[in-house]
């Protein structure tokens, strides 16, 4: 049965002021749309230009659920290409990342295409001659996916061709990306440390919300950060602190902390924690940092950069930055009840080492699947994800802190335990669900 | 040996069969969740390290699913103790099933010994029971007349693959 498809008031009516329909999470009819509409309608990060530094290189990722190559082309620009071949379907790699010369071959047949995607060969194309090829979809060769922007090593792509335009889609957002790269003395970031690839049983959008949730933390983490806390107590006074306390104590930070933070909301979804303080404030001074910071930018400049916490910004619809430690993790949908988490990391280009060593030590203690923070985060959602299908009550609460005049407000900094992140999410939510429908 | 009380060294340098067996003692003590017990095993600057990369070689600047200290081990157990642990209500399941281990190097001079032991490791909670293929690397010294951990290395056959929870230890 569909209730959805084709039905832009059913899927306006699931999306409330103060609440969202259940079946926002649970439906697979809901999720088949937001794959056909939503992300293709919306800017989806790709993957980072360091992936592919050299011509050739490729790295395979997804954009919702569909296959795309990251690619560099033969004249050094990135292009993102549909995995498919255009003969018979046939995934063209399998291999996540690795160089293919100057141009892909498909395995199957043989067709081959240059780094932009378009028909290079095809054995025996004799065979072809006469039969209207050059009017087939396949003569396109691998279709390209057409709306792509590099925006400082960061690769966004757009497949649909409606919708908006990069700028307009991001807006003062990118500021968030600004300020990671800038912490690299020559403005420059570099993928680095691995990936970290989580499964959970739940929506992907129970994920995207959680990044702005400030009022989880010191409840769902007190067995994980309440016990670090408990443990540090009884080390003997004087002892120096290990960066994993520094990491994963503010954790438990009171209310106030998290109130006090504050929360800005941009346009389309998107918005970060910790407009004022974050989690992130009180690690230690890293050996060698600032002053290479105030060598490249001046010592008013480099106060500035680092003087940002950003905690989570959410760049809808399905990945985080963290600034202060280099991190991005992305929110890969599978099913309605299905999502892949990836946590990537950077390199701040000449910074010392120690950078990415806390870095990493962040994304192991937090976003792996060993993680005792992850198994706190997880159980959550997937005792969410099943609670769902109680017919007691339909709609999910989103309305702390809610004003009835907050809709169509931009770029403005608020409470910090406000839910209106997530109210904001689903405002773009049914806007890039029901765009052109 | 019994497997009750960890059993004195009978000389300075051990044997092959005590390395073994210690390494069989202490996939026991997971099983059993005696886990004050299985923290003992481990010297007070041990890591355990479980890769993240095939055939890694770094735990500082390449990412791991796990490179622990004894500090964050002892969280890690005194978590799973926790009244709003939710994740451990219910609680998991572990069981190990150990190929002899295999000595791979012994310096009696350097007070360093080496094992290697191909694992298959289930956890179970709930509904769900995930199987994991593993090869161990204990690198052993004696401290105090009894063996202790330095490093425990755990290889997963799929390092790289995306994984819903594991919980407890290999």
């Amino acid at each position: 049965m569909t209730r959805y498809a084709g039905n832009a008031a059913a899927i306006r009516s699931l999306v409330r002021d103060q609440e969202v329909h259940r079946d926002v999470y649970v439906s697979e009819e809901v999720f088949q749309l937001e794959m056909e509409h939503m992300f293709p309608n919306s800017w989806v990060y790709v993957g980072h230009d360091s992936q592919v530094p050299n011509a050739g290189d490729y790295y395979g990722t997804t954009i919702g659920t569909q296959p795309v190559l990251l690619v560099r082309h033969t004249d050094g620009t990135v292009k993102v290409l549909h995995n498919r071949c255009p003969h018979k379907g046939t995934r063209i790699t399998s291999e996540t990342c690795g160089n293919t010369g100057k141009f892909f071959r498909c395995p199957y047949h043989a067709w081959s295409f240059k780094t932009d995607g378009s028909l290079l060969a095809i054995p025996l194309k004799k065979g072809y001659e006469n039969t209207g090829f050059e009017q087939s979809h396949a003569a396109t060769g691998m279709a390209p996916v057409r709306h792509v922007k590099n925006y400082r090593g960061f690769v966004f792509a757009k497949i649909n061709d409606g919708g908006l335009g990069f700028e307009e889609f991001f807006g003062e957002s990118l500021s968030s990306f600004d300020n990671m790269i800038d912490r690299s003395p020559v403005g420059q970031l570099k993928v680095a440390g691995g990936v970290l690839r989580y499964m959970h049983n739940c929506n992907w959008k129970m994920l995207v919300e959680n990044q702005t949730d400030t009022c989880h933390p010191m409840v769902a983490h007190e067995s994980s950060a309440g016990t670090v806390v408990d443990v540090w107590k009884k080390a003997p006074p004087g002892t120096k602190k290990p960066m994993a306390v520094e990491i994963i104590a503010p954790f438990m930070s009171p209310y106030e902390f998290f109130e006090n933070m504050g929360i800005r909301i941009w346009d389309n979804g998107h918005g970060h924690t910790g407009v004022h303080h974050s989690i992130h404030s009180d690690y230690s001074a890293i050996p060698g940092y600032f002053e290479k910071m105030t060598a490249a930018y001046g010592e008013e400049r480099a106060k500035a950069i680092l003087g940002e916490n950003r905690h989570n910004t959410v760049y809808f619809p399905n990945i985080m930055i963290k600034g202060p430690i280099q991190l991005l993790r992305q929110f890969k949908p599978i099913a309605a009840n299905k999502t892949l988490v990836e946590s990537w990391t950077f390199q701040l280009v000449d910074a010392p080492d120690m950078l990415l060593e806390r870095t990493l030590m962040y994304n192991r203690l937090i976003n792996a699947p060993t993680s005792i923070v992850g198994h706190d985060d997880l159980e959550m959602y997937e005792r969410a994800q099943e609670g769902l299908h109680s017919n007691g009550n339909e709609w999910v609460n989103i309305q702390r802190l809610y004003s009835p005049d907050e809709a169509g407000q931009t770029n403005v900094a608020v409470n910090g335990t406000s839910e209106w992140p997530m109210r904001h999410q689903f405002r773009a939510w049914t806007k890039f669900m029901t765009m052109g429908m | 040996m019994s497997m009750v009380a960890e059993a004195p060294l009978k000389n300075a340098v051990p044997t092959d069969q005590e390395l073994i067996d210690f390494v069989v003692r202490e996939a026991r003590l997971i099983d059993q969740q005696r886990f004050d017990e299985w923290l003992d095993m481990y010297a007070d600057d041990a890591f355990y390290w479980m890769p993240l990369e095939w055939n890694q070689t770094d735990p500082r600047l390449t990412c791991s699913l796990m490179y622990e200290d004894k500090l964050l081990l002892s969280i890690r157990v005194e978590r799973l103790k926790g009244a709003r642990t939710f994740s451990q209500k219910p609680k998991s399941r572990c069981h190990h099933v150990l190929q002899t281990p295999q000595v791979d190097s012994r310096d009696a001079a350097a007070n360093s010994y080496v094992t290697w032991t191909p694992i298959h490791y289930v956890e179970t909670r709930l509904d769900e029971q995930a199987l994991y293929a593993a090869w161990v690397t204990h690198h052993l010294s004696v401290e105090n007349g009894k063996l202790r951990i330095k490093l425990k290395r755990v290889d997963l056959i799929n390092c790289d693959a995306a994984f819903g929870n594991i919980q407890l230890f290999m």
